[in-house]
């Protein structure tokens, strides 16, 4: 009576896998990658200016007591100039956001910035990645809301569209 | 025209498979017996029209016929014509149409030349591979059609992935596919057999040869894509247990499990259940393999035509056959009888020994990687890599080379332990003092698996040539040596990956051009880099001068650029030995005038490619004197 029982044991290991698959193809995954530091403080850093008329951007320069957006973006990035609207409009709801430009050059960001607005405090040039990696950041844009004590309270990976400017508007609420 | 002619071709294709399954179901349990007379012809014009699909595919590649979708998105005007011919099957789409090509010509020639078996047996695989083939064709014509026109065509195209534009891996995939197609006239054999409850010699016989071409073909597709990593992707290593590759790696391991369990079924009519189920396991595990590739579910680099739909088309298929296949396995096989029985100390239970440490170790690579999917819908992400399948897989695969060694000394149905351990006296020696001379030598500057490995791979050699050990070597059957020359590719392909692990020298540095390095006894001067264009391509050379004692020799390592899609790839360059290659990768500009340079020296690591190569040579030369001893039989049948 053995035997019967153990025959069916493929079938059912199977079924088991095949509902496996099933699962995942209705929910694939969504490759994205958060950043380790969420919660934890700004890495040190220390970065030259990127444009002709703004400050350089030091670690030390956020924080201040106001939560605020740290932008990462680039001139020669295409989502990044889609989402210079909806940073002039952050701007101007009274946002402090300061810009880490990414493998870039002074003229670049100066052309860029003079036609697509310019909505940054500070702008700091990150020639080789390093503060993007040290970020956990993975491309550009990314956006960080850093609370008023420097801690990064969230992370916005891709471009901010017009439907997501309220909810970072809520979260720096939040991160008050 | 050409490509209304092919998918004209391929619907009447499907029709017919349509067709071929209605006659067989009603000639076989309809009652209507003269039907079957209709199914070979039938299964026979099926493959030519499959056949005319995939020429008129292939025609409008080499045309550049810009107004079929397929051709726009994967080819381009100016590519080399080997990569306009490969790019027909270098896509989803087109290696769907391979596929069933390769199926259709597949049940053509097992309609055409299977006269062994019971006629009601043959007709019943005939059903089971027209069944497989609809599915295919449904999944072809209604979500992958390769035939789709574009309007309005564009002047060039997208191109093929430079990665691919390779002559190596222009062969690579149609391999492993004709492999797995050889997998599923393997497991339409084994539904026929459960449905007639045939499952014995004749039905072993039939089957055997599929299982070996398809054997073979999975050996090659695997060694190839092996090689394929190692001088392309320039990271120097020859497996990476990537799940694509664990995909092609699981259908082999249960193919060659199927190889050794058919043979004894073929020979002793043992393990008759045993072999149905490794049958429909190894299908199945062609299956899975091609829906991991195609659905995207794992993150790999071979990153293929990742989508959905299409996955659940895949996964529909798998669920109807396998889980059809499992469900008739676990109905029927009970009523198929218990074959001989062997004793303890015989062939035969090595040959199960056999069996299960490779399905163990198939079990291992599918767990291993369906492991993130498992931890993932559970909230965690992992990644399962070298560690563990080195580590849990790497000491079975050596108990199961040193069972190999063993295994063709015993008799069939029983032996006495004592002359077995005769026979085995000498390798037994050679390995007790390979390891004595290795742990002098060799322990704490070699891991513990390379050292086993290299301490195991010469006596397993030899003792894989005993079988031939005073007989007349003109005599011997073909399929002893197929067999001999195969299992003595195992000990050499484990000789080259434990040399490999055990002494290669790696050396990374940013020289600048007129810079000598020296690594491993050789001596590399570094003369100019320079900028190089090819046909669809340029590039940055490297020359450098390479040379050990005398002879010195210009190679040339590229960091290539594509235009067409922009992609980077890395040309390394290899300088082969007898005893080993020097493989230099040119990489980024470290800093002002300096460039890296990866340099590895590879001892003997060309010998897992060349036992590979042996491996399904061997394999050849099983199926050839096989099928010779089968005509010479029958002929001489006709001759009383």
């Amino acid at each position: 009576m053995k035997r019967p029982l153990l025959l069916w044991v493929p079938l059912v290991a199977f079924v088991a896998v095949l509902l496996l698959f099933a699962g995942r193809l209705a929910n694939p995954d969504d490759r994205v990658v958060q950043s380790r530091l969420i919660g934890q403080a700004l890495p040190v850093f220390d970065l030259p200016a990127a444009a002709s008329d703004r400050p350089a951007l030091r670690s030390t320069d956020i924080g201040g007591g106001k939560p605020r957006l740290v932008n990462i973006f680039a001139s020669w990035c295409l989502p990044c100039a889609a989402e210079a609207p909806q940073l002039m409009a952050l701007r101007r709801a009274g946002v402090e956001i300061d810009g880490i430009a990414i493998r870039d050059a002074r003229a670049d960001v100066d052309a860029f910035l003079k036609k697509h607005g310019n909505p940054y405090t500070r702008i700091g040039l990150d020639a080789r990645s390093t503060v993007q990696m040290a970020l956990g950041s993975s491309g550009v844009p990314e956006t960080f809301v850093i609370d008023g004590r420097g801690k990064i309270a969230h992370q916005h990976i891709g471009d901010i569209r017009a439907d997501d400017v309220p909810k970072v508007l809520k979260q720096l609420e939040a991160a008050r | 025209m050409i490509a209304e002619a092919g998918l004209i071709a391929l619907w009447l294709a499907a029709a017919l498979a349509f067709l071929q399954l209605a006659l067989s179901a009603l000639g076989l349990w309809g009652g209507k017996d003269e039907l079957l007379g209709a199914v070979r012809p039938v299964a026979v014009t099926q493959g030519v029209l499959t056949a005319i699909s995939f020429c008129a595919l292939v025609a409008l590649f080499l045309r550049s016929d810009m107004s079929v979708l397929l051709v726009a998105s994967n080819s381009h005007s100016a590519k080399p014509w080997l990569y306009k011919f490969a790019g027909a099957w270098g896509n989803h789409e087109g290696s769907m149409l391979l596929w069933v090509t390769v199926m259709g010509l597949a049940g053509a020639a097992v309609a055409l030349f299977e006269r062994a078996l019971r006629r009601d047996t043959h007709m019943a695989t005939l059903a089971g591979q027209a069944a497989i083939s609809l599915g295919f064709y449904a999944f072809l014509l209604f979500s992958s059609n390769p035939f789709a026109r574009l309007s309005p065509a564009p002047a060039n195209g997208q191109g093929l992935n430079p990665l691919l534009q390779d002559p190596g891996l222009a062969f690579h995939p149609p391999t492993l596919y004709l492999g797995y197609v050889g997998l599923s006239v393997a497991f339409s054999f084994a539904i026929g057999a459960l449905l007639t409850r045939r499952v014995d010699a004749a039905f072993a016989r039939a089957m055997r040869p599929w299982v070996l071409a398809a054997w073979v073909l999975l050996t090659l597709g695997i060694t190839a894509g092996s090689y394929w990593a190692y001088y392309e992707l320039g990271w120097g290593g020859w497996w990476f247990w990537d799940p694509v590759e664990n995909a092609s790696l699981m259908p082999w391991l249960a193919a060659t499990a199927l190889l050794h369990s058919v043979t004894v079924l073929a020979t002793r009519d043992s393990l008759r259940a045993w072999t149905v189920m490794l049958a429909v396991i190894a299908f199945s595990m062609s299956m899975v393999g091609t829906f991991l590739v195609r659905s995207g579910i794992l993150t790999s680099v071979h990153a293929f035509a990742v989508d959905p739909e299409r996955g659940s088309f895949i996964l529909a298929l798998l669920a109807i056959y396998i889980g059809g296949a499992l469900a008739l396995f676990g109905w029927r096989v009970g009523a198929v009888r218990e074959g001989a029985t062997f004793r303890t100390v015989s062939r035969e239970s090595a040959l199960v020994m056999n069996n299960l440490l490779l399905c163990v170790i198939l079990g291992i690579v599918l767990i291993g990687t369906l492991y993130p999917l498992m931890t993932e819908a559970f909230g965690h992400k992992v990644s399962v890599g070298a560690p563990y399948f080195d580590r849990v897989a790497g000491p079975l695969a050596l108990a199961l080379m040193l069972l190999m060694a063993v295994g063709p000394l015993l008799r069939w149905r029983q032996d006495q332990a004592r002359v077995v351990a005769k026979r085995v006296a000498v390798p037994a020696v050679l390995l007790v003092l390979s390891l004595v001379v290795l742990l002098m030598v060799g322990a704490g500057t070699i891991g513990v698996l390379p050292l086993l490995g290299l301490a195991i791979a010469i006596p397993v050699g030899v003792a894989s040539l005993a079988p031939l050990w005073k007989r007349n070597l003109l005599r011997t059957p073909l399929f002893t040596w197929g067999m001999v020359i195969a299992h003595l590719g195992c000990a050499v392909s484990l000789a080259g990956m434990a040399c490999d692990s055990a002494f290669t020298v790696e050396k990374l540095v940013a020289a600048r051009p007129g810079d000598t390095i020296r690594t491993a006894g050789w001596t590399l001067h570094f003369e100019r880099i320079a900028p190089i264009a090819g046909d669809n391509w340029t590039a940055l050379q490297a020359d450098i001068r390479a040379s050990r004692g005398g002879g010195a020799v210009m190679i040339k390592p590229q960091s290539r650029f594509f235009t067409l899609p922009p992609t980077t790839t890395s040309e390394a360059a290899l300088l082969t030995r007898w005893n080993g290659q020097l493989y230099v990768v040119l990489g980024q500009e470290a800093d002002a005038g300096r460039w890296q340079l990866r340099i590895w020296w590879k001892p003997f690591v060309t010998l897992i490619w060349l036992g590979g190569i042996m491996i399904a040579l061997g394999g050849v030369l099983a199926l050839i004197g096989r099928e010779r001893r089968g005509w010479r039989h029958k002929w001489q049948k006709g001759e009383a």
